[in-house]
């Protein structure tokens, strides 16, 4: 049970607050978006935050613009 | 819509042959009488709970286009009931919007065979105590789709809901959007549709074919069901075949191959350039060994998705062909979500490069680094399904690719420009 | 007493005023989505929201001050019901209307999580409503309103936030806004 960081993404404007305050897990796209570095290989959704990014990405979650960040200890799954 | 009188009378030929169909047994728009008459009547009583574990029997996966194990879908909201803390009845929904423009399998069924469906509805809502049913179809299905269930007492709760004709509205949470608040764009997912849906209750959306065969199913049993097909693809499914032929349902069992489908289809083996195969979001196959299976290794079975087969004939452009799907693509998003919005589009603008002649050689970098960009970063998989497409097309048609690189195309009519 | 707390209302005024002018320059700002030179955004974002809150303490001094001060002939009532007041009721009853705004801006501010965007987004364009009619107040109601220094310092604001707004509303205000040209509307 990690702590994931779920990105809505219809609620995403790409101001990039979260990346700046998560740099070594996200990056930005081409038109602002975030994007999480581990690439394809892992949930780009629901970003998997280490121990040493949880206070990060509270504040992430906390200052989002469009309140587009939810921090949460279970892992959300694909709609069935 | 001519395609479905052309699919029915492809079907009304293939009657005779042993056990080729089940779905359409009752005939062409068939009422109440030809449908008991075909598959007997249906004892509703006998159905509770428990028939979740006959469907995970029977191997049965879901016939919409992401081939889930059906009763794992019933489990969870059969469970998304028991564990909501005001033990919210469920919704049961079936989904025939069928926005993939190659396919007409659902709006056939619908219209021919709409009391399957609603058999497998209300066996489907009975095995999750659902309180709420639902059909979800377009404009053409719908009048055939409420006289149906009009002439049905125990159908009379089922809501008709009408989709709109996008390609998007048959997403799952789309559809849920819609019946709750009218609007049927995909949602986030962040809560399971199984444990919060229509009005927070816990929904279950199942393809109207693979409702069709839960009808079955609970009529004859598994055993009946899996002498078609194969282990790993039990059962029959129902495929829309287009392209260099004439447009027609088939119904086909599991792991068949394409060949064989495409030959009882009546499309000349010897023209064809290019199959794609599960519809916009689908393959691009050249060999027509493969078989269609939702499971299996790669160089063997290709998945079946929406149960699409889409024919190229050997002259047209494979590139070009893509190229316009992927620029309808682009202009469905639902334009909610930056990485579709705006990376579908770039995608669009470069194979359009490709496709119509520009030798730049950084294009299939480009086309392939924006696919990795997008995959995975939206509230459904528009994105992911037209990376596939594209990563599809760049694969199989590589030769085609290098060729236009180089100034020419390899299709006999093909012209670069 | 009452002088001290005279010149302590009306001077917590000014600095109240001041501070809501750095808060709506940042603000807009802060819908550019840019950093600000070295101060990254979500710098940005913090230093915006924690000036709104100081510039609202100046606010709540200044209206406190003036409350106690029996010269004011400021009452309770006349600090949320606008245009009742006994001393020139208009240009009071705009502070009135101002403050007002502030209260809903401030609520919406620190309950955003709990009400959503969308209604913090509907009250918070309030705040382009709130500042010229505080500053409208603080020249017409203030005893200093109409002084030389007081009427540079009113236009240099009105310049810079008239500027701001104008930027606001230019084509290339967001900072994302030329990489998405060719999208889809």
């Amino acid at each position: 049970m990690s702590e994931t960081l779920h990105i809505d993404w219809i609620k995403c404007d790409g101001r990039g607050l979260c990346v700046e305050l998560l740099p070594e897990v996200l990056g930005r796209d081409d038109w602002g978006y975030p994007v999480a570095r581990w690439g394809s290989t892992g949930d780009r959704t629901n970003v998997a935050i280490g121990a040493s990014d949880l206070e990060a990405a509270r504040d992430a979650a906390k200052l989002c613009p469009k309140l587009a960040l939810t921090l949460s200890t279970s892992q959300p799954g694909k709609n069935h | 819509m001519t395609t479905l009188d052309a699919a029915m009378q492809t079907m009304e030929k293939d009657r005779g042959a042993e056990g080729n169909y089940q779905l359409f047994a009752a005939g062409s728009n068939a009422g109440m009488a030809a449908h008991e008459l075909a598959f007997g009547p249906l004892s509703l009583d006998r159905v509770d709970a428990s028939f979740i574990q006959v469907l995970e029997k029977s191997g049965l996966t879901g016939r919409g286009g992401a081939a889930f194990a059906s009763w794992k879908k019933l489990a969870a909201t059969d469970q998304g009931r028991g564990d909501a803390r005001l033990s919210a009845k469920p919704v049961v929904i079936g989904n025939g919007a069928e926005g993939e423009p190659l396919s007409f399998k659902d709006k056939t069924l619908l219209i021919h065979a709409p009391h399957l469906v609603i058999d497998g509805l209300l066996i489907a809502g009975r095995a999750v105590s659902a309180s709420q049913l639902y059909i979800y179809t377009t404009e053409v299905a719908m009048a055939v789709v409420e006289s149906a269930v009009g002439s049905r007492r125990d159908a009379r709760r089922i809501k008709v809901v009408q989709a709109p004709e996008t390609f998007i509205s048959g997403e799952a949470s789309a559809v849920v959007n819609n019946i709750a608040n009218g609007s049927a764009l995909p949602m986030d997912n962040r809560r399971r549709l199984s444990e919060s849906g229509v009005k927070g209750r816990p929904t279950l959306v199942l393809n109207v074919e693979t409702l069709a065969h839960v009808a079955l199913i609970a009529r004859h049993g598994v055993g009946w069901f899996r002498t078609a097909g194969s282990d790993r693809d039990p059962g029959t499914r129902l495929v829309s075949v287009s392209g260099q032929a004439a447009e027609q349902v088939l119904e086909v069992e599991g792991d068949a191959r394409i060949s064989d489908i495409l030959a009882s289809a009546g499309v000349d083996l010897g023209r064809v350039g290019a199959v794609l195969v599960g519809g916009y979001h689908g393959q691009w196959v050249r060999s027509m060994e493969y078989r269609l299976s939702p499971m299996g290794p790669g160089d063997q079975v290709v998945r079946p998705g929406a149960g699409v087969l889409h024919v190229l004939s050997d002259t047209e452009c494979p590139l070009v062909a893509t190229a316009r799907i992927v620029g309808y693509l682009a202009g469905e998003s639902a334009r909610q979500c930056g990485p579709c919005m705006f990376g579908l589009p770039a995608m669009a603008r470069v194979l359009d490069a490709i496709a119509y002649g520009d030798p730049d050689p950084r294009l299939v970098g480009e086309l392939e680094r924006l696919g990795r960009l997008v995959g995975g970063r939206g509230a459904c998989h528009h994105p992911d399904g037209t990376a596939r497409l594209v990563g599809s097309a760049l694969e199989t048609f590589s030769a085609d690719v290098k060729a236009h690189l180089a100034g020419s195309c390899t299709r006999k009519s093909g012209r670069t420009a | 007493m009452d002088s001290a707390l005279w010149a302590f209302g009306r001077v917590s005024g000014v600095i109240s005023l001041a501070l809501f002018t750095a808060t709506v320059l940042l603000g807009i700002l802060t819908r550019s989505g840019r950093p600000l030179f070295t101060v990254p955004r979500f710098s940005v974002a913090l230093v915006h929201r924690n000036i709104s809150l100081l510039a609202t303490v100046f606010l709540a001094l200044h209206v406190g001050a003036l409350l106690l001060d029996s010269f004011a002939k400021l009452n309770v009532t006349d600090v949320v019901v606008p245009f009742l007041g006994s001393f020139k009721p208009f240009w009071q009853g705009l502070g009135t209307v101002a403050f007002d705004l502030v209260l809903a801006l401030l609520v919406t501010g620190l309950m955003r999580h709990r009400l959503g965007q969308r209604t913090f987004r509907a009250i918070h364009w309030l705040s382009y409503a709130m500042w010229p009619i505080a500053l409208a107040h603080a020249i017409g109601n203030g005893t200093n309103g109409t002084s030389k220094w007081f009427l540079l310092l009113a236009v240099a604001s009105v310049v810079v936030v008239g500027g701001a707004v104008l930027w606001r509303m230019s084509a290339t205000f967001l900072e994302t806004a030329k990489a998405r040209q060719g999208g889809l509307s």
